[in-house]
């Protein structure tokens, strides 16, 4: 290993902004993303049941269906 | 020999497997559910392992020193980037010429995180280039053609949430989808056709490698990081638009209700 202390690691030979830059935003794409993705995916399901409430709201209140 | 089915432990009679299985959104819905999660598991430890690898056996680059860290995640990004253009477009030229509705579905799902790893090229490029090659751009072809494949992913994307009719977004982008893939092989070779600023191909099938061995070990386990976890989250956002689409069908409702009860 070529790291002797922590500093060193985040240092990056001088070059950490543009290291942890390139990583850090990955990292934050990568762990927004799937959570839009899993949002849409409730919704969708969310807009189901609440149809499905709609329509059996409207059969209780005596429309035939 | 004939399969028993157990009525309390399956709740459908299990679908013969063929071809077509999945091309029913309910199948499709069904299997993506398990393959997500493990698709999601597999990233995390592809990604652990390429990092552990990139970060802590990868020596120093005799030329850039550390900054050249950045390319075990800038080319993985890139690949993918063209990688899921093509698989986009497949999709889309399958529910062309099939008109197949998962197809469709597909070609949809696959563009966000195509245009993500398009952004994430496009950025740990840069942030690349600045250090070594002192510009945060230039507009060479490899630069370029990488940038008209984020306005394609855009596109596509724009055009199918512009138009209403579901089946009419999903032809006029899969048009769009299957021409625009003139572009890959161009964002491919531009290195070798053009004289560019952008160096040649990290890794050449047939050719002796000039990378240390660690060093193309730690990229190639985080592109299998970045292959998994895009599988992951298109088996998700593909979840999300086949109930969508979906919504009015029995088998939907039934695992809406079903869920809720849960």
């Amino acid at each position: 290993m070529q790291w002797h202390s922590l500093s060193e690691f985040i240092d990056m030979g001088g070059r950490g902004g543009f290291v942890w830059g390139a990583y850090g935003t990955l990292a934050l794409l990568m762990l927004a993303e799937p959570l839009l993705a899993r949002w849409r995916h409730r919704a969708a399901r969310v807009a189901i049941a609440e149809r499905m409430a709609d329509e059996e709201a409207a059969r209780a209140a005596g429309g035939r269906p | 020999m004939h399969a028993v089915n157990s009525p309390a432990t399956l709740t459908a009679v299990r679908p013969r497997l063929t071809w077509f299985t999945f091309a029913s959104p309910a199948n499709f819905y069904r299997l993506a559910g398990v393959l997500g999660p493990v698709c999601g598991l597999v990233a995390a430890a592809f990604a652990v392992a390429g990092l552990w690898m990139g970060f802590f056996v990868a020596p120093s680059d005799a030329v850039q020193g550390e900054v050249y860290r950045i390319i075990f995640i800038h080319v993985p990004a890139a690949w993918l980037s063209m990688l899921l253009y093509v698989a986009m477009a497949f999709w889309a030229a399958l529910g062309w010429f099939l008109n197949a509705r998962m197809a469709f579905i597909f070609a949809r799902a696959i563009a966000p995180t195509g245009a993500l790893f398009t952004v994430l090229a496009l950025w740990t490029g840069s942030l690349w280039g600045r250090p070594t090659w002192g510009t945060w751009w230039v507009w060479d072809a490899r630069l370029t053609s990488e940038l008209i494949l984020l306005f394609l992913y855009l596109g596509y994307m724009a055009l199918v949430a512009a138009i209403d009719d579901t089946r009419r977004a999903d032809k006029a982008g899969a048009l769009l989808a299957i021409v625009g893939v003139v572009n890959v092989p161009v964002i491919y070779f531009s290195v070798v056709w053009w004289n560019t600023l952008h160096q040649g191909s990290s890794l050449t099938m047939g050719k002796e490698q000039h990378m240390a061995s660690t060093m193309l070990v730690a990229m190639l386990l985080l592109t299998l990081a970045c292959w998994a976890y895009a599988f992951a989250v298109v088996f998700v956002r593909a979840q999300a638009i086949v109930l969508e689409r979906e919504g009015d069908t029995a088998w939907a409702r039934a695992l809406v209700a079903a869920s809720n009860q849960g």
